[in-house]
């Protein structure tokens, strides 16, 4: 099939950037979304051109690198699946297809659809983890977890890391991104220690890198190529009240 | 022979010896420690943030040294690791199944097919139960039971449940959990952590590594960083075959800098080709997937056994259909280890009965399974497979049989490291898929987290403060000619990378190249094929510096830039590849050759000739010479595998 | 926003019921109307307890729409650069106009303020008999006013779906049942409170009360 492909161009963090209009011919529907980018760019670079920038590692849906906007969804049309694994085939010939890189403060555009997602890893630098060094962990055995428990606790997990929530989100906000670790060790026995705290500096770090608020609308739920749910805000909200309450300082509460 | 020179021996002087079990706790008290209050004053460089990298990284700084990491990554949590499904082995024995420490090195240095050292195989089976309650405490997800505690399966067609899970993403639970106690560290100030960052050389400073020089991929500075100690955690080489499960960033440009500079490469042709992933649909191909290998506990391998029968699957009568693995090998059919079932399923391919595009691939049929089960049963299993296999085909694997094909996936081969880890550098430490140590000559599935973590947490911040003991080392800085001459190599080569300016991309040769080790170097190689690659190599590697073009400059963010180095050290690596695989007149493990195989069509080992590590050494312009490291089995006395 | 949303939601909901009386009665309804005014007493001076209130959703209204405003700002700044081709994935009227439907309403109770509070833009404008108000003020020849009513209420409806399921949120519930439940609650709760809003300028319409 034949495409027209508007893509955002921009040099660098300081370059003002716009779309730009380009056709790929003979793109087959077994191709990933990447490998028709992959196409354009071999075409570009014999063209003398420069080939489009775009993060991408994995190339199976787990990495959280890529990052594409298309037509205006997360990670494109099809849900959850991450652009790597989206596949030609959810398109037709002769369809024009946007594809901007993820809009937001706290992710700078780095160059044409690449942004920092830095601001990730100073959220979980700020709570996102329990403190067990090396070596000092009792035996695995000696906190059962309910299988419940351990079970939402993955789903929560299973967070990638890739942004989705944030691009998609009206509000620019990172909520879903922190909610995702919060409830993860928030559910666990082994996270209840510091789970105050973490909510706290978890929060704050979010709004330090300049993420909107949280209204919950539930674009991010939707456009998670993961499916990380909604209700984990309500769980950061709660820990996230009780932490500010009295009680959650006073020891012995 | 003409491509290498045969160079002294080479013996692993750190291992310790004695009664096996008492190994490691002797050598660990006899190494020198380092004082809490001199840790802060020592330099650790870290590169790679994958499950060996980020643990190590993170336990470093934990013990007080100041640990600089790097990572060609937007974060260190998106390292490779992340897509390991399956599961990590430890010798927990919880199941009450017989499994012990004792078993898990068994049955590790079997599956090595007897061409790994069991020193250090005993070392990872002891330490593996500790990695489970490290990253239980950590707050990693894993499966559970009812009841609360840990839930295991068996993997791999292991006799015992000591696969430890968390879903289909345990390399990603395990990496997070790592990466969280990394990020900690950051928070603390302990770890400066440099994402976006490449390296490019190693600097040697009196013989002793003493730094490195990256290139931050998003201004396209070059800076020079020193330390006291290097670590490399970069991973495995599969890339080099173009095709592979790896990440499309894996590559081997750290690993082979400092080949470059003096450590020895190890066993590099041991290479393991997985049999389940979806295969390849056409040129645009940039990557294969990896299907887990517990699909075969419910599905059924099969062709036609018919050549060239291009009808619909479900057309095809079962009488008219060769379920091969079931056939060669009744006792463990569709089980049988990864390197005999991709073995197999090129082999039926080769006789002109594979089936989908190009005659490559093969069915992998669940219909038996699910009227066995029902659909229920077989979706709350695989549901989540089979939608990936939908996603990428578009196909319903519920209807029509999927169809696999092997693809690389995983390389034992990496930096010779003795017991301590380190390579044949003073100070230059290697860990995880980047070192070559435990898996001998083919890896068991769920091994290689075990392996990476194990490396990490538990074995190399040991072993290098016995390293950093003996210093303080004199104080240098990257003024130092060394480090001046190492920046200025790498500033050269870039420039020329970029200056050729020619015709061709640098994907055109990596997939050339790709197309070359996959047909002579992959699943079955023989001398003819492989004196062929090495001359086809050289052809290319000398076309790719006249005709690549590399468009833009060395300023800002430049992807074709960092591909273009990495494919350049591919084709260095390709060579040795094909060189060591040629070398090793017999097969074993991941690693087959045509001209060494039963009257049966099975591997055959030479353990008179090869029970050896060859370790490469890198001569510049002269032909690599190999150094045989002798390996000797106390413990477990090498056999002929046999699955029939 | 959760705190003042409630504080608004119990005052819609007394301000309905109150409105309901309208169908016990002329007498009834206006006495009902100056009770309002001696709440309190005798322990506070008459129309005390009124002024006590209107200050509490005064302060109220003004907390919310400052916190409103705070978010809303804060989302412009955390996307300065804005897409050039947007589509909404997760379709959620009510949520995605909380902000322009906040101003409509703000609007609304300005003018109903005016009306029927203070009488200015009532026709007939006499505090001792509400009752008269109401009906001069829906009567069938003002139909624009009833169908402004419509609007600003069926607005408040919306506003009320999204606020209510979102106040459960930001208070802290937690499971996806819960999350079920929250919406449908949340939406049986707009759909009554806009019916009950609506019945009387509907019933004074078609002439059910006179």
């Amino acid at each position: 099939m034949n495409l027209t492909l508007r893509i955002w161009r921009q040099k660098g963090p300081e370059d003002k950037g716009q779309m730009v209009t380009y056709q790929v011919q003979d793109v087959s529907p077994d191709m990933s979304f990447l490998e028709m980018l992959d196409v354009l760019n071999e075409r570009l670079i014999l063209d003398g051109d420069e080939p489009v920038a775009f993060d991408h590692d994995c190339r199976e849906g787990i990495c959280g690198m890529c990052s594409l906007m298309i037509n205006g969804e997360a990670h494109g049309p099809q849900r959850g699946t991450t652009a790597c694994q989206l596949h030609m085939r959810q398109f037709s010939d002769g369809d024009t297809i946007d594809i901007e890189p993820w809009r937001a403060r706290a992710f700078p555009v780095v160059k044409d659809l690449v942004v920092d997602r830095n601001a990730f890893d100073k959220i979980i630098a700020a709570g996102g983890y329990i403190t067990a060094p090396t070596g000092s962990a009792p035996e695995a055995h000696s906190t059962p977890v309910a299988k419940a428990d351990a079970d939402a606790a993955f789903s929560s997990a299973a967070c990638i890391g890739c942004g989705a929530c944030v691009a998609a989100c009206p509000n620019g906000s990172g909520m879903l991104f922190t909610a995702a670790k919060i409830t993860q060790l928030s559910l666990l026995p082994q996270g209840q220690p510091e789970r105050y705290t973490r909510v706290i500096g978890m929060v704050d770090a979010h709004d330090e890198a300049g993420f909107g608020g949280c209204t919950n609308i539930g674009e991010c739920a939707a456009a998670c190529p993961k499916g990380i749910p909604l209700n984990t805000i309500g769980r950061l909200n709660r820990d996230y009240l009780k932490a500010t309450s009295k009680r959650a300082g006073t020891p012995g509460s | 022979m003409d491509l290498f020179t045969t160079g002294d021996p080479i013996a692993d002087t750190k291992a310790p010896d004695g009664p096996i079990e008492t190994r490691w706790e002797r050598h660990r008290f006899e190494m020198k420690l380092v004082n809490p209050a001199n840790r802060r004053k020592l330099t650790v460089i870290v590169v790679g943030t994958g499950l060996a990298g980020g643990s190590a990284a993170a336990t470093l700084a934990e013990q007080g040294y100041r640990v600089k990491s790097y990572c060609y990554q937007d974060s260190p949590r998106r390292a490779h690791s992340i897509a390991a499904q399956g599961g990590i082995n430890a010798a927990k024995n919880y199941r009450n199944d017989g499994d012990s420490v004792h078993r898990l090195f068994y049955d590790t240095v079997k599956g090595g097919d007897f061409r790994s050292r069991e020193s250090n195989v005993h070392r990872l089976a002891e330490v593996s139960v500790n990695i489970i309650d490290q990253c239980v405490a950590q707050g990693v997800p894993f499966a559970r039971e009812y009841g609360g505690l840990l839930d295991t399966r068996s993997f791999g067609g292991a006799q015992v449940q000591r696969t430890f899970y968390a879903r289909g993403q345990t390399g990603q639970q395990l990496l997070l959990g790592a990466y969280q106690a990394l990020e900690r560290q950051i928070g603390l100030g302990n770890v400066e952590m440099n994402s976006r960052h490449e390296m490019l050389e190693l600097v040697i400073v009196d013989g002793r590594a003493r730094g490195i020089v990256v290139r931050d991929l998003v201004t396209g500075e070059i800076s020079t960083e020193m330390a006291d100690a290097v670590v490399l955690a970069s991973g495995g080489y599969g890339n080099v075959f173009y095709l592979s499960t790896n990440a499309k960033g894996c590559n081997v440009t750290a690993s082979w800098r400092a080949h470059r500079k003096g450590a020895y490469f190890a066993n590099p042709c041991y290479t393991q080709i997985h049999p389940t992933c979806i295969p390849v649909s056409g040129d645009h191909q940039s990557k294969l997937t990896l299907m887990s290998e517990s699909l075969r506990n419910d599905g059924r391998v099969w062709v036609p056994k018919a050549k060239g029968d291009d009808r619909s699957p479900r057309d095809i009568p079962e009488d008219e259909r060769d379920y091969y693995l079931e056939r060669i090998y009744p006792s463990f059919g569709n089980l049988v280890p990864r390197d005999i079932a991709s073995r197999a399923a090129k082999n039926v391919c080769d006789e002109g009965r594979g089936v989908g595009p190009g005659g490559l691939g093969v069915y992998l049929d669940f219909a038996d399974a699910i009227n066995r089960l029902g659909r229920k049963a077989i979706e709350a299993k695989y549901g989540n497979l089979f939608e990936m296999y939908e996603r990428i085909t578009g196909e319903d694997p519920y209807e029509v049989p999927m169809r696999i094909y092997p693809a690389v996936h995983y390389t034992m081969g990496g930096l010779w490291v003795d017991y301590d880890l380190q390579s044949t550098i003073p100070g230059l430490f290697v860990i995880g898929e980047a070192n070559f140590s435990d898996h001998g000559a083919n890896r068991l599935g769920a091994s290689a987290l075990m392996q990476g973590l194990a490396d990490g947490y538990f074995v190399l911040p040991n072993t290098i403060a016995n390293y950093l003991a003996a210093g303080p080392l004199e104080k240098v800085d990257a003024s130092h000619p060394e480090a001046v001459a190492a920046r200025t190599e790498v500033e050269d080569r870039l420039q020329r990378l970029l200056a050729v300016n020619g015709d061709r991309t640098v994907d055109s040769f990596h997939r050339e190249l790709g197309q070359i080790m996959w047909e002579h170097c992959g699943m079955e190689r023989s001398e003819a094929g492989l004196r062929k690659a090495i001359d086809e190599i050289r052809t290319l590697r000398d076309e790719f510096w006249q005709r690549v073009r590399v468009p833009g400059d060395g300023e800002g963010l430049n992807q074709s830039l960092e591909k273009a180095g990495r494919v350049a050290d591919f084709f260095e690596l390709a060579e040795l590849m094909c060189i060591d695989a040629l070398h090793r007149e017999e097969s074993c493990g991941g690693h087959f050759r045509a001209e060494h195989q039963t009257p049966d069509g099975e591997a055959q080992r030479d353990d008179d000739r090869f029970s050896y590590v060859a370790a490469w050494e890198y001569t510049g312009t002269g032909l690599p010479v190999l150094h045989k490291e002798d390996l000797t089995f106390e413990y477990v006395h090498p056999t002929q595998r046999s699955y029939k | 926003m959760a705190v003042t949303g409630i504080i608004l939601v119990l005052f819609l909901i007394a301000h309905m019921l109150g409105n309901l009386k309208i169908f016990t009665g002329e007498t009834s309804f206006d006495h009902y109307a100056h009770w309002l005014r001696e709440i309190g007493t005798p322990l506070l001076p008459s129309t005390w307890y009124l002024w006590i209130q209107r200050t509490v959703l005064t302060v109220a209204v003004l907390a919310h729409i400052v916190s409103a405003t705070v978010l809303a700002t804060r989302a412009r700044a955390a996307r300065p650069v804005p897409y050039a081709h947007r589509r909404k994935i997760h379709v959620n009227y009510a949520a995605r106009t909380m902000r322009w439907g906040g101003v409509i309403i703000l609007l609304f109770v300005i003018y109903h303020i005016l009306d029927l509070t203070t009488g200015h833009l009532n026709p007939q404008g006499d505090a001792a008999n509400p009752y008269g108000n109401v009906v001069q003020d829906f009567a069938a020849d003002r139909w624009y006013v009833t169908l402004f009513y419509t609007l600003a209420i069926v607005t408040l409806g919306f506003h009320l779906r999204h606020g209510a399921f979102s106040a459960f949120r930001s208070l802290g519930q937690q499971t996806p049942k819960g999350e079920r439940r929250a919406r449908a609650a949340a939406l049986v709760f707009a759909v009554a409170l806009c019916a009950g809003y609506l019945v009387v300028p509907f019933a004074v319409l078609t002439g059910l009360v006179a």
